[in-house]
C-alpha cells in the first residue's frame, strides 16, 4: 500500500507520545511497544476511515486504547486478580520503568483505577483537552472532569504518605490534608 | 492604621482553610511536574527504530513487496 506523506509523517509523529501513554496504561515497557506496533498497523488497515485534517494523534489515541481495553478485559476474564497484576508488575520490574525518580509516582500513578489513570494523563501529560479526552474515553466530558479530579486528590493522598518531606511541611498541616476528603 | 482583625474563631478557620487549599495547590503542581516529566521522559525518547521501519516495510507501492 501507499501512505499519504503527510499522513505517514503525522503517524511517526505521534509515536513518542503514544509509547509514553501505553507505559503509562500498561506499566510494562514491552507490552506498551506491541501496543503501539498494533495501534499502527490497525491506523494503517483503517486509514481510509480518518479524516484527513482532524487530529490524527487523538484518532491514534482513541485505537490505542481501545486495544488496551479489550486487552485488559480479555486478562481480567484470564486471570482473577487482574487488579493488582498491574502493581505487581512494577515491582517486579522496576527497571523497565526508566528513570528511579519516578518510580514512587509510577507506583502511586497504579494505584489509581484504570479510568483515572488515563484520564489524568490524557488531559495532564499528553495535552488533550478535556473534551478530546471525552472523545478519546467515548464518554461525557463531566465524566472526563471528574476522572481527573479524582486521579488528582487520589495521588495527593498516596503521595502525602509516603513523602513527608515533599509534600508537606509538617504532621499538622498533613493531617488537615489527610482529613480532606476530596 | 492596623486592619480590624477578625474574631480569634474565624481567624483559626480561615488559616486552616488556607494552608489547606495553599498546600493542596502545592501538592496539585507537584502532581503535574511529575506527570509531565514521567511522560516527557519517554517522549524524549523519540522513535524507535521498530516503529519506523515498520512503517517503511508498509508504506511502499504493491510492486516492491514480491522484491
Amino acid at each position: 500500500m501507499k501512505l499519504d506523506p503527510t499522513l505517514r509523517d503525522q503517524i511517526l509523529s505521534a509515536v513518542p507520545s503514544l509509547r509514553a501513554f501505553a507505559i503509562s496504561l500498561s506499566g510494562n515497557v514491552d507490552r506498551a511497544d506491541d501496543l503501539v506496533q498494533e495501534t499502527m498497523l490497525r491506523a494503517l488497515a483503517n486509514i481510509h476511515s480518518f479524516q484527513p485534517g482532524t487530529n490524527m494523534s487523538a484518532w491514534l489515541f482513541t485505537i490505542l486504547r481501545n486495544l488496551f481495553r479489550s486487552e485488559y478485559r480479555k486478562r481480567r476474564r484470564e486471570v482473577e486478580d487482574a487488579d493488582g497484576s498491574y502493581a505487581d508488575s512494577l515491582k517486579s520490574h522496576p527497571e523497565q520503568l526508566g528513570r528511579v525518580e519516578f518510580q514512587e509516582f509510577r507506583t502511586a500513578l497504579s494505584q489509581l483505577p484504570a479510568e483515572q489513570r488515563e484520564a489524568l494523563i490524557l488531559v495532564g501529560a499528553s495535552g488533550f483537552s478535556y473534551e478530546e479526552a471525552a472523545d478519546i474515553c467515548e464518554c461525557a466530558v463531566g465524566t472526563i472532569k471528574s476522572r481527573v479530579n479524582r486521579a488528582r486528590g487520589r495521588l495527593a493522598k498516596l503521595l502525602s504518605i509516603d513523602s513527608a518531606d515533599d509534600f508537606g511541611p509538617d504532621h499538622a498541616t498533613r493531617a488537615v490534608l489527610m482529613g480532606h476528603d476530596s | 492604621m492596623t486592619p480590624k482583625k477578625p474574631p480569634a474563631d474565624n481567624m483559626n478557620a480561615d488559616t486552616a482553610e488556607q494552608n489547606r487549599s495553599g498546600l493542596n495547590r502545592e501538592i496539585q503542581s507537584k502532581i503535574g511536574q511529575q506527570l509531565r516529566a514521567m511522560y516527557d521522559d519517554v517522549v524524549q525518547e523519540g522513535v524507535p527504530d521498530r516503529f519506523a521501519d515498520l512503517l517503511k516495510r508498509l508504506d511502499k507501492p504493491a510492486g516492491e513487496d514480491s522484491k
